[in-house]
C-alpha cells in the first residue's frame, strides 16, 4: 500500500501555544485512520492544517490524490484543495443552514459535476435530472430523504453532521477528514453513521481520517490508530495494540474511554 | 415549479401594465411617477440580486445608475435618439463599471466591502464634478444641444428649432408611452430576476450568502459567483438609470450620489430582502409616498388642519411640516424604522403572516364548523 498522505514536521505556535509540535504521520491508501487524544490536543488543528484553513509554521504536508506524485498542499485556497478530492466534516457542523435539505444536497452534487464556478443562469435547479437524482440519492443513502424540504438550520445537530456528510461523499473524495462525526449523535444514529461509512468503504476506495472520542466508533472502524497528545503523536498503531497502551491511558489521564 | 413562475411574472405583467388604468383611483396616475415606478422598480429588482440573493450590500449603486445615464445621453447626442441603442450601450458600461469595482470590493465582505462601494460611489460622484466635466457637464449637467452630431440621423436642428426628443423607431416616448417603455423593461428584468433565483446559478448566490466556508469546502470558488452577481445587479442599475434620461433627457451627477445608494436599500429591505416581488414594492412604496409627501406644504397643512383651535394649529403645523415637502425623507425615516422593528423581514413577510392569520381563522372556522357538525 502506499500513502496517501505525508505528514512531516509540522509545527504550528498560536501565540506561544504550541497546538502542534513536530507531528509526523503517514496515511494509507484505503485505510480508516484515526486520530484519538484529549480535549485541545491539536486534532482540529492538525485537520485545518491539511486543508488550508491553517498555514503551518513549519514541515510539509504531501498529497498524493490522483497523481502518483506527491504535491504540497499548502498555500492552496480551500476550494482548490477541494478540488483535489479532499473533504472535510466540521466539529460544528457546516451546512447550508437557510436552504432546504434537498438544496443542500444539490450544492456538491452541482459542484462535482460543474466545477468550482459555472454560469448556469437560465435553466431551473430542479430541471437538472441527473443531478437531482445524484442528490436525492445521496440524501437516500443518509436517511434524510424524507426531510427533503426540511430547512437544514432546523436539524438537530446529529442530523445535521449526517447530512453534512451526505454532501461530503457527494463529491466524491479520494480522501475524507471527519472531524468527530458522530458527537452529539444518539447511540442509534452513531451506529447509523458507523454502518454507512463502513458500506462507503465497501463500495468506494476513500481513504478516512477521523478524529473521535468515541472509542466503539474508533475500534468498529479504523484500520490505524494515532494518538496525539498536547500537539505531538505520542503513539502509533493496529487499533488492537493500541487499547492496551499505557502512553495512551496516561494521554487519557486516567483512561476513562479505553 | 417553473408554471408558478410564469403564472407569477404574467401576474405582474398584466398588473404593471394596465397600471396606467386604474393607478388614478390611489391617485397615481401621471405618467411621470408611473415612470418612476418602473424605473425605481428594476433599480431595485436589480439590487436585490446582489443584496439579496448573496447577502452583500453594496452602498454605491447609484454610481451604475449614473454612468447609465450619461451614456444614454452620449448615446443620444453622437448616435440617436432611438433609446434602444442606449439602453443597451449603458446596460454594457455599467456592467464593465460594474465588474471594476466589483473586482476590487469584493476582496472584502461584510461591512468593508459596503465601505468600499461607498468609497467608490463618492469618487464616480466627486470626479463627475471634477476631472470629468468634459463627460459630465459638471453641475449644469448633460443636456442636447442644437449641434450634436446624431450620426444616425436627427442632426442638424435648425438655430431656435426644438430638440429633438427620444424616441423608439420613430414612436415618442413622451408621457405614458415612456412608461409602457420603461414597463416592459420592468417586466423582462423582473422575468430574468425570477430566472435567476431559480437556476443553478441562483442556488450558488443564495449558497454563499448562507455560508461561504461551506462552499469554499465545497470545491466552490465564491469569487467569481460574487462578481456575476454584482455585474448584473450594476447592469440593472445602468439600465434605470439610462431609462431615466430617455424618459427626461438629462443627467446630472447628483443622481450618483450616496443618497441614491441609500435610497435603493431602503427600498429593497422595506419591501423585503431576498424576496422577488419585494423590492419592487419597496420602490413603488417609497415613490408613492414620497409623491405625496414632498406636495403638501405649510399652506396645504394649514388647510387641512384648519379645523384645530387656533394656538394647537400654530404648534403642530410647523412641527407636522418637518415631516413633508423637503423633510419627508423624516417620515421615510420613521417608516424605515418601524418596518425594521416590527417587521424586519419588509412588506412580503407583512402579507405572509397577513395570509397565514387568514388562513388559520379559516381552518378555526372550518374546524369548529366541523365538530359541531359531528355533535
Ligand atoms: N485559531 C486558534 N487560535 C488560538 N488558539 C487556538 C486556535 N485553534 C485552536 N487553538 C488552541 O489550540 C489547542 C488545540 O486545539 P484543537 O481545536 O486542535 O484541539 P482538539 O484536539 O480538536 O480538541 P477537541 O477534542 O476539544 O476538539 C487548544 O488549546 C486550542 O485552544
Ligand atoms: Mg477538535
Amino acid at each position: 500500500m502506499s500513502a496517501i498522505l505525508t505528514v512531516e514536521g509540522v509545527n504550528k505556535n498560536f501565540s506561544g501555544l504550541k497546538a502542534l509540535d513536530d507531528v509526523n504521520l503517514s496515511v494509507e491508501k484505503g485505510s480508516v485512520h484515526a486520530i484519538i487524544g484529549p480535549n485541545g490536543a491539536g486534532k482540529s488543528t492538525f485537520l485545518n492544517c491539511l486543508v488550508g484553513r491553517l498555514i503551518p509554521d513549519t514541515g510539509t504536508v504531501l498529497y498524493y490524490g490522483k497523481k502518483p506524485e506527491g504535491e504540497t498542499l499548502f498555500g492552496l485556497p480551500p476550494h482548490a484543495i477541494n478540488q483535489k478530492g479532499i473533504s472535510r466534516v466540521f466539529q460544528t457542523p457546516e451546512v447550508f443552514e437557510d436552504l432546504s435539505i434537498f438544496e443542500n444536497a444539490m450544492i456538491p452534487v452541482m459542484a462535482h459535476h460543474d466545477g468550482s464556478y459555472k454560469f448556469n443562469s437560465w435553466g431551473g435547479v430542479v430541471s437538472r435530472g441527473e443531478i437531482v437524482d445524484n442528490a436525492e440519492q445521496i440524501l437516500e443513502d443518509v436517511g434524510l430523504i424524507e426531510k427533503r424540504n426540511v430547512h437544514s438550520g432546523s436539524l438537530s445537530r446529529g442530523d445535521k453532521r449526517r447530512l453534512e456528510l451526505a454532501m461530503c461523499l457527494a463529491q466524491d473524495p479520494e480522501l475524507l477528514l471527519l472531524d468527530e462525526p458522530t458527537a452529539g449523535m444518539a447511540r442509534a444514529d452513531t451506529n447509523n453513521t458507523i454502518d454507512l461509512l463502513k458500506k462507503i468503504g465497501e463500495e468506494r476506495n476513500i481513504t478516512k481520517v477521523i478524529i473521535e472520542h468515541d472509542m466503539h466508533v474508533v475500534f468498529s472502524l479504523a484500520t490505524r490508530v494515532s494518538v496525539l497528545a498536547r500537539g505531538h503523536v505520542i503513539a502509533e498503531g493496529a487499533p488492537e495494540e493500541m487499547k492496551g497502551d499505557p502512553r495512551v491511558q496516561e494521554a487519557y489521564l486516567g483512561g476513562a474511554h479505553l | 415549479m417553473q408554471m408558478k413562475d410564469n403564472i407569477l411574472v404574467a401576474i405582474f405583467a398584466a398588473v404593471i401594465l394596465t397600471m396606467p388604468i386604474w393607478a388614478g383611483a390611489v391617485g397615481a396616475g401621471y405618467p411621470d411617477l408611473l415612470q418612476k415606478f418602473a424605473i425605481f422598480g428594476l433599480f431595485a429588482i436589480g439590487f436585490n440580486i446582489l443584496f439579496g440573493f448573496t447577502g452583500y450590500l453594496s452602498f454605491g449603486h447609484a454610481a451604475f445608475l449614473g454612468v447609465g445615464s450619461y451614456t444614454a445621453m452620449w448615446s443620444f447626442k453622437l448616435l440617436s435618439m432611438n433609446a434602444l441603442p442606449a439602453v443597451i450601450l449603458a446596460t454594457l458600461l455599467s456592467g464593465i463599471f460594474a465588474a471594476a469595482i466589483g473586482f476590487v470590493a469584493l476582496r472584502r465582505s461584510g461591512i468593508y466591502f459596503s465601505i468600499l462601494t461607498l468609497a467608490f460611489a463618492q469618487m464616480c460622484y466627486n470626479l463627475a464634478y471634477s476631472v470629468l466635466t468634459p463627460v459630465t457637464m459638471g453641475e449644469t449637467g448633460l443636456t442636447l444641444a442644437a449641434d450634436d452630431p446624431r450620426i444616425f440621423g436627427g442632426a442638424g436642428v435648425e438655430a431656435g428649432g426644438a430638440l429633438p426628443s427620444p424616441d423608439f423607431f420613430g414612436l415618442s416616448l413622451s408621457g405614458y408611452n415612456g412608461f409602457y417603455f420603461a414597463a416592459i423593461i420592468l417586466v423582462i428584468g423582473f422575468y430574468i430576476s425570477v430566472r435567476l433565483y431559480r437556476s443553478s446559478f441562483g442556488l450558488m448566490l443564495l449558497a454563499v450568502k448562507s455560508n461561504q466556508n461551506r462552499m469554499n469546502y465545497t470545491g466552490l470558488n465564491t469569487k467569481p459567483y460574487l462578481l456575476s452577481a454584482f455585474v448584473i445587479s450594476g447592469m440593472y442599475a445602468g439600465l434605470a438609470g439610462a431609462l431615466m434620461v430617455v424618459i427626461d433627457p438629462l443627467a446630472g451627477a447628483e443622481r450618483m450620489q450616496w443618497t441614491a445608494s441609500g435610497e435603493v436599500v431602503l427600498m429593497t429591505i422595506l419591501g423585503g430582502v431576498g424576496t422577488l416581488l419585494g423590492p419592487f414594492i419597496g420602490a413603488v412604496t417609497i415613490k408613492y409616498f414620497e409623491n405625496i409627501f414632498s406636495a403638501f406644504n405649510d399652506a396645504v397643512l394649514n388647510q387641512i388642519f384648519d379645523f384645530l383651535p387656533d394656538f394647537i394649529q400654530v404648534i403642530w403645523v410647523p412641527f407636522a411640516s418637518l415631516f413633508v415637502g423637503k423633510g419627508w425623507h423624516l417620515t421615510l425615516g420613521v417608516l424605515f424604522m418601524l418596518v425594521v422593528i416590527f417587521l424586519p423581514g419588509g412588506a412580503m413577510e407583512g402579507f405572509r403572516l397577513l395570509k397565514e392569520k387568514l388562513f388559520k381563522k379559516n381552518e378555526d372556522a372550518a374546524e369548529t364548523a366541523k365538530a359541531g357538525g359531528t355533535e
